[in-house]
């Protein structure tokens, strides 16, 4: 077991892990960190990702005592409470969820794609999106949303 | 004017879902999130062979493991191995082979359950199937459907003696009627095997909690109500013993339409060991042991006069099993069976199936079920009819199509289509998709020998959804109704409860259902919940599948809540003084006619049925009312999808530049739902087109068992979509709705594949298998030039 | 799946991971980025004794320009890779075929060495490298030494690494002025190339006056196109780039798999080879 701490959500952890826990298991098993989930075993679905240190990251490819030290970002921690961040509000007013099982994933890859790049074409959010796997929608709304999300966030700074 | 109702607030608006709220702040209860205290967790022994005698099982090892509670073989778990059962014996001679949940002797699929362990954790559980001692005799494997029934094949079931599991006729009189023709396409359509490969991958905790006995399931299913039954019906569990709940369910697809050997398995263990028991697959495991879709060689041949007019079809269909009968695995091709025709008139229709045991994963039901299959057949073979005989592909349909005033018509398969409206659909999607414009390009394109050459796809489906009367569903033999049941209730607060039977895993029951009740009932959609997916709460239901909530449990809710509305009335009135037919109801308030200050609203009234103290007499208190519907007939969806498919004729490479789709699903109760699942079924047959494929070896080893090798679409892959709908309501259900779960899955396949062959026609290609992979396509480019 | 148990060491300099990897004998297992490795152990096909993640290895980071050459750090991440405006300036033909590897998320924690030390048949950078004569700083337990590209890939998943050496960086010459284009050929967004074409080119007057061409899984290591770039001299049109790129074949006896098979792979070497070339030389 290794001792590591993390900041997650805004509440820092220290815990001891054993060197194979994956971080997305360490969230969710050992911190009761649901929000996160794991769709996959090969890397390809993006379901688990979260923001380590600012950038988006697949939980599942990387080791919790990779991430002693750092801060982490699950869909649980984009908002307080009740309150909506403008990608969540933008997936829900442009429906681009169904089941809702890759929602996670697909809203933390979408938070650091504008983060990166704030007024993306159509084009671009499909690319930055790759790494994230629906079987529900066809990704039409998806990409409806996060182009509705990048006109909030613009409009949130002006 | 009796019941003035502002439906407009609520039927066919673009509500926002109710559902998203939980799902985008990760407060999500998907069953892996079910974590109670003193829970094992069970893992699971595969079998890496696809047919294999077990020479050898020692469990003991396991327990010799860290945190090991428990393992078991077949040996070990003796009476408790039950059976999966099959409900659809299609014919009374079809071939069923026992399917214990963990193999007694013999494997039969690489995947198969040979030995389960319980660990206090996961991951001791893990470790512990590698203590297990295991050997196997390798047999041959059977994977090729026709290897499969020639004479002298190994068996995938020796003591069955057979791998034929039946063969069903329909119809007859093609061979006569055929003399009339002038022109008969043959042709050979591989419909390959696919995977549901649902986002959430399947779960499944069983607890021994609540009141004595009782066995809590929780599990990643479509169908609780169904489960319950079938869960009591093969473990012994009293049935009034099981409360089954779907909580968050991330997707189905026809795939969680299942009972599955693992949650047999959950749900015996737990009632042994007497301890909450959970699995949760990965999605290697998902890979091979959910059940797959698909996988039919269909041998189709179409007659015509030389005008185009359709004569008659024969279709000779072979369809894999796989190495065991699921729920209902026989009955998918059957499905199927009925609209091959699809929305054509002709005078002569046969059919045949043959279902065939092969040593690889069990297929099942999956988006479309049968139909998606039928219909890429049909719409494929009349491109291939309008090529031999010279026409417009879309004149041919025209010619041949049932005319709007047609309606209803019976067609040469039986089923009666009740409405339908092909010329308009048509006519508006060649409108959105500047069909003739496109054709200039294509014809300028091919002129010039462009290297890359566009092709375009049509598609006319139609697809019959709303599963189904029950009458009809007993002649073919399918073991249960086709019902559905809602129970409306106000609560003494005014807030509603609508219980349905459906059961949804993204398809937004809790908006849409809170719609209709919303409509009759005048209550605000926020105040109504929609209780569902749990056995405890929502009693009665045949869940959610064959695109049925709407059309069969959406009649169930507008029933109840116009009963409860009845009943209601009443009550107002014997408050108010005056008679019952004195009153009107407006936007959730009963007003007393010409004095519209005497008023009571819903909520008041549910608070006089709560109390009692002054109810006239023979009514009974509470307020509530309940409907269980039985569908007259089923409903027809269809439409016109339309793709522009560009090829590289240099690298075979295929891109989709265009798709539009207009669908007639009837009355929307959400368009923003309804187009959402187009999207979403669109995406799904393109992926069956372009990308999805899973293949056996020889050997029986899967060749794409995970998410790297069985390629999903993503973003990337996909165009936005245009879509646009026509409205002919349904007349089989007083609602007007159709169904739309699976008509974009069912519509697109053909519409792709329809685009890749039209484009390349010309160059001597009369088909393209699918996938159409860039070698597929490369090559087959290559073998027509070398034909030539 | 979870993987099998292992140590874990967290190495803080080259030193520190060299005596991890001696200490811990032939299963220890050395980690770049941890994204082909990770997947890899969660499906159990790998159970090394120690894993040694240099992910945290700060002189392995990072990008220098050291006037003809850039020298890329190990442990340096696609993102950061693709991003730096030195790479996008004068290798455009690394930053492109490092952008198609995977997607945004693995591409923040994958590393440039971590990638041309795994050698996958298949992968992106490899053939970029040796086209681009890029030279490999490798540290053992005596010190350090360099590796020309043509010597570093032996073989599918092999390289001149040694069990008990780390790649420290990688240095590609400085390609200023040239034309650079991956072409990236793959069934689906998040599919591997079936074949890719790493090609740069450097115009004189409007014709090819030098080329270098890597191509990828079309063997067990990544290929050079000698024969094309020799052709390519003097090339000014498609049709002169398309019959120079005839020659993307000689010499190749590529394997077949579910998405090519040799005749396939063979065309699309010489096909991908030519449109490559085009888009590097600006020719349409």
């Amino acid at each position: 077991m290794q001792h590591i701490k993390v900041t997650v959500d805004g509440t820092t952890y220290h815990k001891e892990v054993e060197p194979r826990t994956l971080l997305v298991h360490f969230l969710r098993e050992d911190l009761g960190r649901v929000g996160t989930v794991v769709g996959c075993d090969t890397s390809n679905c993006g379901a688990c990702t979260v923001l380590v240190d600012a950038v988006s990251v697949k939980s599942c490819s990387m080791l919790a005592v990779q991430a002693d030290g750092s801060e982490i970002t699950t869909i649980q921690g984009v908002s307080d409470g009740n309150d909506w961040h403008p990608v969540q509000s933008a997936f829900k007013e442009c429906h681009g969820l169904q089941c809702g099982y890759c929602t996670p994933g697909m809203v933390m890859s979408s938070i650091d794609l504008l983060n990166e790049n704030p007024n993306p074409t159509e084009a671009e959010i499909r690319e930055g999106l790759e790494g994230n796997l629906c079987r529900c929608t066809g990704y039409h709304n998806i990409v409806k949303s996060v182009q509705r999300a990048a006109e909030l966030m613009e409009g949130a700074k002006s | 004017m009796t019941d003035v109702v502002d439906t407009g607030t609520a039927l066919g608006r673009p509500i926002k879902r109710k559902e998203d709220a939980r799902l985008l702040h990760g407060q999500t209860n998907w069953t892996d999130n079910i974590q109670l205290p003193g829970t094992v967790h069970m893992a699971i022994l595969r079998s890496p062979f696809a047919h294999a005698k077990i020479t050898h099982l020692d469990v003991s090892g396991a327990l010799a493991m860290p945190n090991v509670v428990a393992a078991f073989g077949a040996a070990e778990l003796g009476d408790l191995n039950s059976s999966v059962p099959c409900v659809w014996p299609v014919t009374d001679d079809m071939v069923a082979p026992d399917f214990p949940a963990l193999a007694k002797d013999t494997v039969h699929h690489v995947g198969d359950c040979v030995a389960v362990v319980l660990a206090t954790d996961a991951v001791s559980a893990v470790d512990a199937l590698e203590a297990m001692s295991v050997d196997y005799e390798p047999l041959q494997a059977v994977v090729n459907m026709e290897s499969a029934i020639s004479p002298g094949s190994t068996l995938v079931h020796e003591d069955k003696g057979t791998n034929t599991c039946y063969v069903y006729n329909l119809g007859g009189g093609y061979d006569e009627k055929v003399k009339e023709a002038d022109v008969v396409v043959k042709r050979r359509f591989i419909n390959q095997r696919l995977i549901p490969a649902f986002m959430e991958p399947r779960s499944v905790v069983a607890a021994p909690m609540g009141m004595s006995d009782e066995i809590t399931m929780w599990t990643s299913t479509q169908i609780p109500h169904i489960l319950r039954l079938l869960i009591a019906l093969v473990t012994g569990i009293p049935e009034n013993n099981l409360r089954v709940i779907a909580p968050d369910v991330g997707g189905g697809f026809g795939g969680k339409l299942q009972i599955y050997r693992e949650e047999i398995l959950v749900a015996q263990l737990a009632r042994k060991l007497g301890r909450p028991v959970k699995w949760t697959e990965t999605r290697s495991e998902d890979m091979v042991a959910t059940h797959h879709g698909r996988d039919q060689i269909q041998d189709i041949e179409i007659a015509a006069k030389s005008d185009g007019t359709l004569v008659g079809l024969k279709v000779d269909l072979k369809a894999n099993m796989g190495a065991y009968l699921q729920i209902i695995t026989p009955g998918v091709p059957l499905l199927g069976m009925f609209m091959y025709p699809g929305i054509y008139k002709m005078d002569a229709y046969d059919f045949q199936c043959t279902g065939v045991f092969t040593n690889t994963t069990p297929t099942d039901a999956y988006r479309g079920a049968g139909r998606p299959e039928s219909t890429y057949a049909i719409e494929r073979i009349m491109d291939e009819l309008a090529a031999e005989l010279g026409m417009e592909p879309m004149e041919l349909r025209r010619k041949n199509w049932i005319k709007h005033e047609e309606f209803p018509y019976t067609t040469i398969a039986g089923l009666t289509y009740d409405t339908g409206n092909y010329e308009l659909a048509t006519a508006r999607a060649l409108e959105l998709f500047d069909y003739e414009g496109l054709r200039t390009e294509q014809k300028s394109r091919r002129d010039s020998g462009d290297r890359v050459q566009l092709g375009i796809g049509i598609s006319t489906f139609t697809e019959m959804c709303g599963l189904a009367p029950s009458r009809t569903l007993g002649a073919l033999k399918y073991v249960a109704g086709g019902w559905e049941h809602c129970t409306v209730r106000v609560l003494p607060t005014g807030k509603v409860e609508v219980i349905t039977g459906t059961s949804p895993h993204g398809q937004g029951h809790e908006t849409a259902w809170s719609q209709i009740a919303s409509s009759i009932l005048g209550i605000p959609v926020e105040d109504i919940e929609v209780v569902h997916s749990d056995t405890g709460r929502a009693p009665y239901g045949m869940d959610t599948y064959g695109s049925r909530s709407l059309a069969v449990g959406g009649q169930a809710i507008k029933a109840a809540s116009e009963r409860l509305v009845d009943k209601a009335r009443v009550i107002a009135a014997h408050q108010l003084e005056c008679s019952p037919e004195d009153l009107d109801y407006v936007n959730g308030v009963f007003q007393v006619k010409g004095d519209p200050e005497k008023a009571q609203p819903l909520g008041a009234v549910a608070f006089e049925a709560f109390t009692a103290h002054n109810l006239p007499d023979g009514v009974e208190p509470t307020l509530s009312a309940e409907a269980t519907i039985d569908p007259q007939d089923f409903s027809y969806p269809h439409g016109t999808h339309l793709a522009a498919m560009e090829v590289d004729t240099e690298t075979g490479k295929v891109t989709l530049r265009k798709y539009v789709c207009v669908d007639d699903v009837g009355v929307q109760v959400n368009p923003m739902i309804v187009e959402g699942q187009v999207h979403g079924g669109v995406a799904q047959g393109i992926a069956q087109a372009l990308y999805e494929g899973a293949s056996y070896d020889e050997d029986g080893q899967p060749q794409n068992a995970n998410l790297s090798t069985y390629l999903i679409p993503s973003a990337p892959d996909l165009p936005s979509f245009i879509t646009d709908t026509t409205c002919t309501p349904s007349t089989t259900n007083p609602l007007g709705t159709k169904g739309v779960g699976e008509a974009g899955a069912i519509a697109s396949t053909p519409a792709i594949m329809n685009g890749i062959v039209d484009a390349i026609r010309h160059l001597g290609v009369n088909d393209v298998l699918m996938p159409a992979t860039p070698m597929t396509v490369w090559k087959t480019i290559q073998a027509a030039k070398g034909g030539k | 799946m979870i993987p099998v148990a292992f140590d874990y060491k967290k190495a803080s300099s080259v030193q520190d991971a060299l005596a991890a990897l001696a200490a811990g004998g032939e299963d220890a297992k050395l980690m770049g980025g941890g994204q082909s490795l990770l997947p890899v152990l969660r499906l159990r096909l790998n159970a090394p004794s120690v894993v040694v993640d240099c992910s945290s290895i700060p002189e392995i980071k990072g990008i220098k320009d050291e006037g003809g050459k850039i020298v890329i750090g190990a442990g340096t991440t696609h993102h950061a890779v693709m991003n730096d405006p030195a790479v996008k300036s004068s290798l455009k033909v690394l930053a492109d075929a490092t952008a198609s590897v995977a997607d945004p998320q693995i591409r923040h924690r994958g590393t440039l060495g971590g990638a041309l030390a795994h050698s996958d048949p298949r992968a992106d950078q490899p053939p970029v490298a040796l086209a681009l004569d890029a030279e490999f700083t490798i540290a053992g337990a005596t010190g350090q030494r360099t590796v020309a590209a043509a010597d570093f890939f032996q073989g599918p998943f092999e390289t001149a690494v040694g069990p008990d050496e780390i790649l420290v960086s990688v240095a590609f010459p400085k390609l200023d002025g040239w034309g650079g284009h991956y072409e990236k050929f793959n069934r689906a967004a998040q599919a591997w190339s079936i074949v890719g074409v790493a090609a740069t080119v450097r115009m004189e007057g409007g014709k090819i006056a030098e080329a270098r061409i890597g191509l990828t899984n079309v063997g067990g290591t990544p290929h050079r196109a000698s024969a094309v770039e020799q052709a390519l001299v003097g090339a000014s049109s498609i049709a002169e780039i398309e019959a120079a790129s005839m020659h993307a074949s000689d010499g190749l006896s590529p394997f077949a798999d579910e998405d090519a098979d040799v005749e396939y792979r063979l065309h699309l070497a010489r096909v991908l080879t030519a449109r490559s070339v085009a888009k590097a030389a600006g020719i349409s």
